[in-house]
């Protein structure tokens, strides 16, 4: 369930750009990271939105200021359960075609 | 000459307790079964702790103090690799805030006032999210990831 908001989110380049932003420079404010993108502040907020609701991102007050923080952990659930089984099933494919191909050369 | 700072916030969602959440960062047998190392401390503030690898050299890796204990909600500690523990510059500051939401756990770990761009910062933005992945793989399903073949500190 949780899952579908992490993929969703991710499902939009505007979002995947605003992520990118926050990697490089973490902790920035709705204000500077709007400098760097064209578009509205009103669209940007739904973006962080979306990103916060999937916990994409995480958002901390300081003062007047809302900063927000690149989340990856959502990210690393996916890879467990998405990427590393895959991984695990073309390495052991590997592992059999290289045992059939040396047992085959005796 | 003052250094840029840099922070990260990380936030998980855990089916689980404040205390059992607070237990596995604190508690030195639960943190090995999914962290790989222990966080050894009496929890008092103004106590030193360190964070241990769970092999058979027994790696002091990061020290640094507490600051503020307030089981199961809150635990604020000072942090720097153990070769610069005389640096008082080098600490940098972690705060776990635990906090009940839904039918669950929010887990939320900022780690503050560290040097931008130092192998430190590095380090800890690769440890954090997979050590928070693990911690919730481990809660809820009683299996950490194996984190044998990671050497960094966090």
């Amino acid at each position: 369930m949780h899952t579908d908001k992490v993929f969703k989110a991710l499902a939009d380049p505007t979002r995947r750009l605003l992520l990118d932003m926050l990697c490089e420079n973490n902790g920035q404010t709705l204000g500077q990271l709007c400098q760097r993108l064209d578009m509205t502040r009103q669209s940007a907020t739904q973006h962080l939105g979306i990103l916060e609701d999937a916990n994409l991102v995480s958002s901390q007050r300081r003062g007047r200021e809302k900063h927000h923080f690149i989340n990856p952990v959502p990210l690393y659930e996916v890879y467990e359960r998405w990427i590393r089984k895959f991984e695990h099933q073309r390495l052991s494919l590997l592992h059999d075609l290289k045992t059939e191909l040396e047992g085959k050369k005796e | 000459m003052t250094r840029e700072k840099t922070s990260f916030v990380y936030v998980t969602y855990i089916a689980s307790t404040p205390e059992k959440v607070f237990d596995a960062i604190t508690n030195p047998k639960i943190a090995r079964q999914y962290w790989g190392h222990e966080n050894v401390s009496d929890w008092t503030p103004g106590s030193k702790w360190s964070h241990i690898r769970d092999n058979d050299a027994r790696t002091v890796q990061i020290v640094g103090e507490v600051v503020e204990t307030t089981p199961p909600n809150r635990l604020v500690i000072t942090w720097a690799g153990a070769s610069e523990a005389d640096n008082p510059d080098s600490y940098s500051r972690v705060i776990f805030e635990i906090d009940p939401h839904e039918n669950g756990v929010r887990l939320s770990v900022s780690h503050i006032e560290l040097e931008a761009g130092s192998g430190m910062a590095e380090g800890v933005s690769e440890g954090w999210p997979l050590v928070l992945s693990s911690l919730k793989t481990y809660l809820e399903t009683g299996n950490g990831f194996d984190m044998s073949g990671c050497s960094k500190a966090a």
